[in-house]
Order: structure tokens, then sequence, then C-alpha cells
């Protein structure tokens, strides 16, 4: 276990010292949530056409546009990891006697905290638009833990896809592929109840469900979660250890 | 293999085979390399060399055959082979974004390096390779020679019985590639390390190494001392002439349009 944590926060330090010294995307993935619930939510909100209870539209789907946020940084984690590869940063690694699934949690810890980053962008962001969120530290405490999960999730189905594809061209296309539909098919700008049946399928079986499920819960003052914190992390965290599972079996084929 | 077949030797392999679809990369190779030897891999590209090393370093599972490093099985143990080895590949992979000391810190933790001897071990290897100076600069400023210098003292950190180098000197001026024969001169003097090293430099192969094979599509051409395979060949005959006459006799049309790019891609990051 000591060696474990020892290999896994190497790699974070690495990552986030990059991090640091540049933060451009960062600065950049901050865009993109700014103009949704800026300009989209406030549009909507004056719609009323979707019906989300008791909660103002802006602040139905901030918990959705932090999981986007979420989403689409550790989605094209994937691109770093081929560009690690095609460095050869990869074969030194897996030369060393570091554990495989070390490695692979490392990078998942990392984007987790790329995430936690997000969830303070969006926080501000939110707090300026006099959207009412729940400041307790319990709250904030597990608020970060469901996005460090989210962000550990789809950073490492993102490692597995790039583990297939090896190349940043084929990445691109397949990362577009998947980011907007998983968006559409979850809870993050319309509830659950007012999709199709078929959509509604899809949404209960994408991970993103239950993050921005576990994130209206936690972070909106009077947000209720529909399946319940228990299922929603349950579900999160089998999700990531499956993942972790092939990501581990499939990362060393990129150094060969 | 047998232990009478492994005994003293730092790396055996016995037909050692790998197949990739209806290519055959590495076609059952047998070799053996001795403790505190230098020793050189040789062939044109595609002929089997980095497939043969990847293998050696656990990086890719042959297809059949078996190989020690170490004394250990690279199938059944390949977590203790990577204990024993220091590996630096074609490509340059010392992060640019880090300093030369995270780069090396990155390593030591990687290789379990205890924190009580981590601080001395860096030092020591920043020292080793002439890197002190710049140890706190980032590596993307460094010229080609300090990063392949740094990737050597990564390598050496862990004090690797044998070390795997592939294409060290790739893109390299003549002073940066003299600079890296120096070190890795000092490295077997020293530490008595056994050093496997690929190269397509027939200047390099005579300098630095005891002992070479050249291969061929695969399978190995000859193995012997420098000296020796000259002398075969005449009595005016050069490396040149040994690597054609061994190699294939003529410049191939070989090497994989990715291998390519990835020594160009190398050569261009080392200026």
């Amino acid at each position: 276990m000591k060696r474990f944590i020892r290999e896994s926060t190497a790699i974070v330090q690495v990552e986030l010292l990059k991090l640091v010294r540049d933060p451009t995307e960062v600065i950049s993935r901050a865009v993109q949530p700014v103009l949704w619930l800026v300009v989209f939510g406030q549009v909507l909100a004056q719609v009323r056409g979707i019906h989300t209870g008791q909660l103002s539209y802006l602040a139905f789907i901030t918990p959705g546009i932090l999981a986007q946020s979420v989403l689409f940084s550790a989605i094209f984690y994937g691109i770093g990891i081929i560009w690690e590869r095609d460095l050869g940063v990869v074969h030194k690694l897996l030369a060393s006697p570091a554990r495989r699934i070390s490695l692979v949690f490392g990078k998942a810890l990392a984007a987790g905290f790329r995430g936690a980053i997000q969830a303070v962008v969006i926080y501000l962001i939110a707090l300026l638009m006099h959207v009412s969120l729940r400041l307790d530290p319990l709250s904030i405490f597990a608020v970060l833990a469901a996005v460090m999960l989210g962000s550990g999730i789809f950073a490492t189905f993102s490692l597995v896809i790039a583990c297939i594809v090896k190349t940043r061209e084929r990445f691109m296309g397949i990362g577009q592929l998947l980011t907007m539909p998983m968006f559409f098919a979850s809870n993050a700008i319309y509830p659950l109840d007012i999709m199709p049946e078929w959509l509604r399928v899809i949404a209960q079986v994408n991970p993103l469900t239950y993050l921005i499920d576990a994130l209206r819960g936690l972070m909106i003052t009077g947000g209720e979660t529909v399946h319940g914190y228990g299922v929603d992390f349950a579900v999160m965290l089998a999700v990531f250890g499956g993942l972790l599972f092939v990501a581990v079996r499939l990362y060393p084929t990129l150094a060969e | 293999m047998t232990t009478n077949e492994t005994d003293g030797f730092a790396i055996v392999t016995a037909e050692l085979t790998r197949r990739f679809g209806t290519l055959t990369a590495v076609d059952h190779i047998k070799l053996q390399v001795s403790y505190g030897e230098i020793f050189g891999l040789l062939g044109a590209n595609g002929a089997g060399k980095s497939t043969l090393i990847k293998m050696l370093t656990t990086l890719l599972p042959p297809t059949s055959g078996a190989a020690e490093v170490g004394g250990f099985d690279i199938i059944r143990s390949p977590d203790r082979v990577r204990r024993r080895i220091g590996y630096v590949s074609q490509l340059l992979s010392a992060d640019g974004a880090l300093t030369g000391f995270e780069n090396l810190r990155l390593s030591a933790k990687l290789y379990d390096i205890p924190k009580r001897e981590m601080g001395a071990r860096i030092d020591n290897a920043l020292e080793f390779m002439g890197l002190v100076d710049s140890a706190d600069k980032l590596v993307r400023t460094y010229s080609g020679g300090m990063i392949r210098r740094l990737e050597l003292a990564q390598a050496m950190l862990h004090r690797p019985a044998i070390l795997f180098l592939d294409e060290p000197t790739i893109g390299l001026d003549p002073v940066a590639r003299r600079t890296v024969w120096d070190r890795l001169l000092d490295l077997r003097r020293d530490y008595g390390m056994t050093v496997l090293i690929t190269t397509h430099d027939m200047e390099e192969a005579e300098e630095l190494c005891d002992s070479l094979a050249i291969l061929h599509r695969g399978q190995v051409s000859i193995v012997g001392k420098p000296d020796d395979l000259r002398a075969g060949l005449g009595e005016d005959a050069t490396m040149d002439d040994v690597f054609v006459h061994y190699a294939g006799g003529s410049i191939q049309d070989s090497g994989t349009f990715r291998e390519v790019a990835q020594t160009r891609r190398t050569a261009h990051r080392l200026g």
C-alpha cells in the first residue's frame, strides 16, 4: 500500500507541477461553463419551458455544467497519454518497476485535481450569478469528492480509448463523438422524467447522470438526489473500479 | 533455460521470437551477454533491434522463446527484471516541462529509492553527468547532449546491473556524442554496469563495444568482437564493411513509417 501511494503521488506531483507552470488549460476550460451558465442558463430560465421543481433553472443546471466541465476536461486526457507515448515517457514509466495500477491511478487522481479546480471556478461563477449554493464544509468536501471521482472515471475511460486507438487523430474523432452524446443523454440540462423512454434508458447507464445527481443534492440549496447518494457513489465507484481494471491491462500495450 | 546456460551472463536469450501478424520481427534469437560487457546490437532499420530491446526490458511480450535478464525470467518475473535494469529509449523520454532535478526525483520515486538516500543519489547522478548547474532549469531549455545525459542519469539512479540504450546518440553532434560515450565508459568503470546498446553508428560500435551482434531480418547474422569481425573480412576491412557484409549487403528500404518518423522526431528534438 505504501508503495502504491508513493508511486501514485509521484505521478500526481508531476502532473500538478505542469499544471501550475502552464495554467492555460484551466483558464481556457473556464470559458465554456461561463457561456453555458451566463448565456444558455439565463435564456432558458426566461422560457420556463422545463419543469425543475422548486429549483430555478439556473440552479438546476449548475451541477450539470460542473459535470460537463469535468467530462470535457477529463475525456481528452487520453490525448496527453498518446503524446507521452510518442515522446517515450510511457516507455520510461513502463520499464520502471512501478506498478501499472499506480501509474494509471496516479493519472486518474491528477485528473481529479484538475476537476476540483474546475469546481472552484464554477462555484465562483454560480455565486456571482446568485445561485443559492450549499457552502457548509461537509457539502463542499462531498462535492469535491464526487468531482474527483467523476474526473477519475472519465480520465480512465479516456486512457482506455487512447490505448485502443493509439493515434491523436483517431482519438480526437472519437473524443468528439462521445462527449456531446454523453452530455445530452444525461440529466445535466433537463430532468430524467421529461426524457423520452429510450433516452431515459441510456441516461440510466450513463455515469455522468449519477455524478450530476449527487452534485445536485450536495451543491444546491434545496437540491435533491433522485437515486440517493449511496447509489450515486456506489455506481461511480463501481464504474471507476471496472475502468481501472481494464486500463491497467491496456496501458502496457502503449509501449509495444 | 538451464542454470548452466544463464550462469555468469547478464542477458541470455533462447530462441526468442516476436511476430506481428505475418511479420517475424525477431526470429529465434540466441544471445549471451556477459556481466560488465558493453554489447552492441547493430542492424539496418527494421532488423529487429528495437523489438529485441523492448522484449528484454519487459515492454513487449515475446511470441515464443525465453530470456533471462540479470538472472530473472522476463516473462515470469518482469518486476524483478525491471528492478535490475535501466532503460533509455530511442525517443526523448525526459519531460521537458520539468526541471532536471524533478525528472530525477520522479525516477527515484518510481524505482523505490529510500527517501534518506534520494538527495545524495540525485546529487551524485547530476555530478556524474555534469548537470549540476542545470539541475533547476526546465529540460526544454537543455541541449540534445544534456537531455541524453539526463536520461542516462535517470537510468543509473537506482544502480542497475544492466543498462539498455536504444540508439542513445542519434541526432547528437560529435562533441555531445563523445561526452555520452565517455559517461558510458565511466559507468562501466565505476559501477561495473553491463550495457546493451543499439546503434547504426559504426564508429560508436568500434569505440564502445566489447562485443556486438549484427541483426538481419530478425536473425543474428554474426556475433563477435569488433576487431575479430573486421579481421574476418580482410586486412583493410572497416566496420562499415562489416556492417554492409552482415546487415544485408545494401541499404534496405526497411523500417516502418512509424520507426522512421520516431527517429526523425528524436533527431529534430535534439536540435
